[in-house]
């Protein structure tokens, strides 16, 4: 088995859970013995050649285990396409990302202004999104595979054509859809192009029954051809966890994810200072970058709560690991959350959690405490019982630890299979 | 000559209000009114009130040729007066027949004994006061709370005068022997045990309705062959089980009030077979050995032991947690105290926190008022934590 899938960031730069979940997936499908062309847009500048580059497989991080590090690097050819679409884009994200990668280009070609285009680009999001899809469709014709993989909106496109292309199946796979970024807002464009790879697919996949419900619901798609398949957590750096020191005095409450609509971070905020009311001694950390970061620190002021709120901005692999660690709690006050590993990753940490009662991980998670996002009062009632009754927190780790084992992905990694074996047969 | 023991067991907790952190220190209400009254008013409509009507009539037909015994817990008792006196009153009927015996169990359905002897004492007591005002018979016969046993609960409950007492007719203690026999407990002079016949009893209680069940569907006639095939078998053959189980658990279209209507005439078909009261059982049967059972053993889950209310940390907190005030509370000494610190002793608080099942749902589940054992920890420490605070003030 042979698959074409265009997915999303290798470590060691990776930016959030769609990242990790295209990784580990594709580590786990290697291992049953598919062989992947893993491709994925990078910033290049004009320096290449083309638009598509193999790129060599040294950078990469290792695979489990030695033994299988050669079959590993065998079976996944990556391809890298030069653009700048990264996960979670906004379009005014993606114009900062513009003009920032153009004036480092018109800097390194010594140009004066930088009003010109430079490189390949789009104007917009929209745009590039579909210049990605071109590039797609050149590797669709080059390639030979037995089945197409996408993952979540920028590239639905880009399957589009490259199954158009190779008249080979089609599997879009959902991580989040524009509903669970912006509620309400709905971006029109992206709505269209959700849509429309989903209806081209021949299997999609959702990664909870939250958002199959969605898929449905919002999309229309015939329920006969959306399944679930649950994301997991990898265990595989539990070695190398770091051991801090949690704090003597006092305890540690985190929450880390985007600071946008989707993710809550205001309800942890007002739950934070409904806590510290009994409380005082507890330390509030909101890790992560988002566009509602301004709002909430003019919050945390307002509320008085400074000094025991602390915001560290967007963390990075192994500051993540630290911050794990040094948390006596996880919350997770998600809004709209399909899946959310990061609970399954605090709980490795040894790190019990609390999580919004309606995100995709709930489905699979038993040992962990759970509430509505907008229910401050119970959100904050948790947090103080986890924080005053330590047999709550040992017994939960108990059981999840247990539950975890389970939660792998390699049996993300055989449902997968199974749903490309379906469209073979 | 061979008998059936029936016994059924009633019982209904007083379940928590949602209690949050933020209620310490403010609200000394613990318990759900509104939604305790709903369900034991649901359960009357659906078991009790029913079942109690069949019984009447069964009684009054057989007239000592039909006989059967109740376990009513206090807190259950507390609620029948509280929200359904109807109830009570049906079951002071039948025991005007005189057909029907009532026996004693600790007051609050507690875990008493395991912590506390005094405290054990005084809820068997007040039980037994209850019981006597109620229906006039001074109990012979013990259960305790969940059929919670071993051989020091049986020395205790001697010497507080009773002379019969019930388990559970556990393989890992019968071994070969039979459970249709009567026993002396280990290092009792006097006492009488009687097991449950766990194979009889949850084919009713439990298998009744179960359509991929091989024997299904379980009808009277059938049951009493089973019944007739234990005639050299032994002197009693005890069927004890959740009076629920009529109506509650399986529901009245499954046919467990015609089963429950039609059992005793063709029981009574053989004149080999009687059906005895526990305390008749015991007076007219001579113990088969003695046996000894030095560790607790109940009659739930396929453990047979106590992990369903104390097999994890949350219920050993909780439960060390509320056995420590009982010096404050006596100390106190106040009415509403003693009520408000028995009342949280009831099993069924830390039965919700139990984890064993938790993530296959199951039985647990069905019974819990909570969607999780951690939510129902939670909430329980933070009542007694206001409950400590009171009783400091």
């Amino acid at each position: 088995m042979r698959v074409l899938m265009f997915g999303w960031e290798f470590p060691p730069h990776i930016s959030g859970g769609l990242g990790t979940a295209c990784y580990e997936m594709t580590l786990a499908l290697v291992h049953h013995g598919t062989e992947v062309i893993f491709v994925i847009p990078r910033a290049g500048g004009p320096a290449r050649k083309s638009h598509v580059e193999l790129v060599a497989a040294a950078p990469l991080a290792p695979a489990p285990d030695a033994d299988s590090i050669e079959e590993f690097l065998n079976r996944l050819n990556i391809r890298a396409v030069d653009s700048i679409l990264r996960p979670y884009l906004t379009d005014t994200d993606y114009q900062h990302v513009l003009i920032e990668t153009e004036a480092i280009i018109a800097r390194r070609l010594g140009a004066h202004s930088i009003l010109e285009p430079v490189g390949p680009y789009g104007r917009n999001l929209i745009a590039e999104v579909a210049r990605y899809s071109e590039a797609a469709e050149a590797i669709a014709r080059r390639e030979t595979f037995d089945v197409i993989h996408v993952h979540d909106w920028m590239t639905f496109l880009a399957g589009i054509r490259a199954k158009r292309i190779s008249g080979k199946p089609l599997v879009v796979h959902v991580h989040a859809l524009e509903f669970d970024r912006s509620g309400e807002k709905v971006n029109p464009d992206i709505f269209a192009i959700e849509k429309l790879g989903m209806e081209a697919a021949d299997h999609v996949i959702a990664v909870s029954h939250y958002t199959r419900n969605l898929i449905l619901e919002q999309y229309g798609i015939d329920p006969e051809k959306v399944v679930v398949v649950h994301n997991a957590v990898s265990k595989r750096n539990i070695g190398k966890v770091y051991h801090v020191p949690r704090r003597k005095t006092g305890k540690t409450v985190l929450f880390l994810g985007r600071i946008t609509f989707q993710k809550g971070p205001d309800y942890f905020v007002e739950a934070a200072a409904k806590v510290l009311e009994i409380m005082p001694d507890v330390t509030f950390v909101m890790a992560g970058a988002g566009d509602m970061l301004p709002r909430l620190i003019e919050r945390v002021g307002q509320l008085r709560i400074g000094k025991s709120f602390h915001f560290t901005g967007f963390l990075k692999g192994p500051e993540v690991e630290r911050m794990y660690a040094m948390s006596d709690l996880y919350v997770m006050p998600s809004v709209s959350e399909p899946f959310g590993i990061s609970p399954l990753e605090a709980m490795v940490y040894d790190v019990p959690v609390i999580v919004s009662r309606n995100a995709g991980v709930s489905e699979v998670l038993s040992h962990a405490l759970k509430v509505d996002f907008w229910d401050v009062e119970d959100m904050a009632s948790k947090i103080l019982a986890v924080l005053r009754y330590p047999v709550l927190s040992r017994e939960m780790l108990r059981n999840g630890r247990k539950e975890l084992k389970a939660i792998r992905w390699e049996v993300t990694a055989e449902r997968i299979i199974g749903v490309y074996n379906r469209l073979q047969a | 000559m061979p008998s059936i023991c029936f016994y059924f067991q009633v019982h209904q907790p007083c379940r928590l209000r949602h209690y949050t952190f933020f209620d310490i220190g403010q609200e000394h209400h613990y318990e759900d009114d509104e939604h305790n009254g709903e369900i034991l008013n649901k359960v009357a409509e659906k078991c009790y009130l029913p079942a109690n009507a069949v019984l009447l009539d069964l009684l009054n037909k057989y007239r000592g040729d039909f006989r059967i015994a109740f376990s009513l817990s206090g807190v259950a008792l507390d609620q029948f007066e509280q929200f359904n006196p109807a109830v009570l009153d049906s079951f002071k009927r039948l025991a005007d027949t005189g057909c029907v015996e009532f026996l004693n169990e600790t007051y609050h359905h507690s875990l008493a004994f395991i912590f506390s002897a005094p405290e054990f004492r005084e809820q068997v007591e007040l039980h037994r006061q209850r019981i006597f005002k109620l229906f006039g018979q001074k109990a012979t016969t013990f259960r305790n709370t969940e059929l919670i046993y071993s051989d020091a609960i049986a020395r205790e409950v001697e010497d507080l005068g009773y002379k019969t007492i019930l388990a559970e007719g556990a393989d890992r203690i019968l071994g070969w022997r039979s459970p249709n026999s009567v026993y002396r407990p280990e290092g009792c002079r006097t006492l009488k045990l009687l097991l449950k016949n766990y194979r009889l009893s949850d084919d009713i209680a439990f298998r009744f309705s179960n359509r991929e069940w091989s024997e299904f569907p379980l009808t009277a006639a059938k049951f009493a062959r089973w019944v007739h095939q234990l005639d050299n078998a032994g002197d009693t053959i005890n069927l004890f089980m959740d009076y629920e189980t009529f109506g509650e658990h399986q529901w009245e279209e499954t046919g467990i009030f015609d089963f429950l209507r039609l059992i005793p005439a063709h029981i009574l078909a053989d004149p080999h077979f009687q059906f005895l009261t526990p305390a008749q059982v015991a007076q007219k049967s001579k113990p088969a050995a003695s046996l000894s059972v030095p560790e607790f053993m109940s009659w739930a889950d396929v453990e047979r032991d106590l992990t369903a209310w104390m097999g994890n940390d949350m219920q050993n907190d909780a439960l060390r947690s509320v056995y420590d005030l009982e010096s404050k509370v006596r100390a106190r000494n106040r009415k509403d105290l003693f009520h408000t610190w028995r009342r949280l002793q009831t099993s069924d608080h830390f039965y919700y926190m139990c984890t064993k099942w938790f993530a296959d749902g199951d039985v647990h589940k069905y019974f819990n008022p909570y969607s999780s054992p951690y939510d129902a920890y939670i909430n329980y420490m933070n009542v007694l934590t206001d409950f400590a605070e009171q009783l400091e003030s």
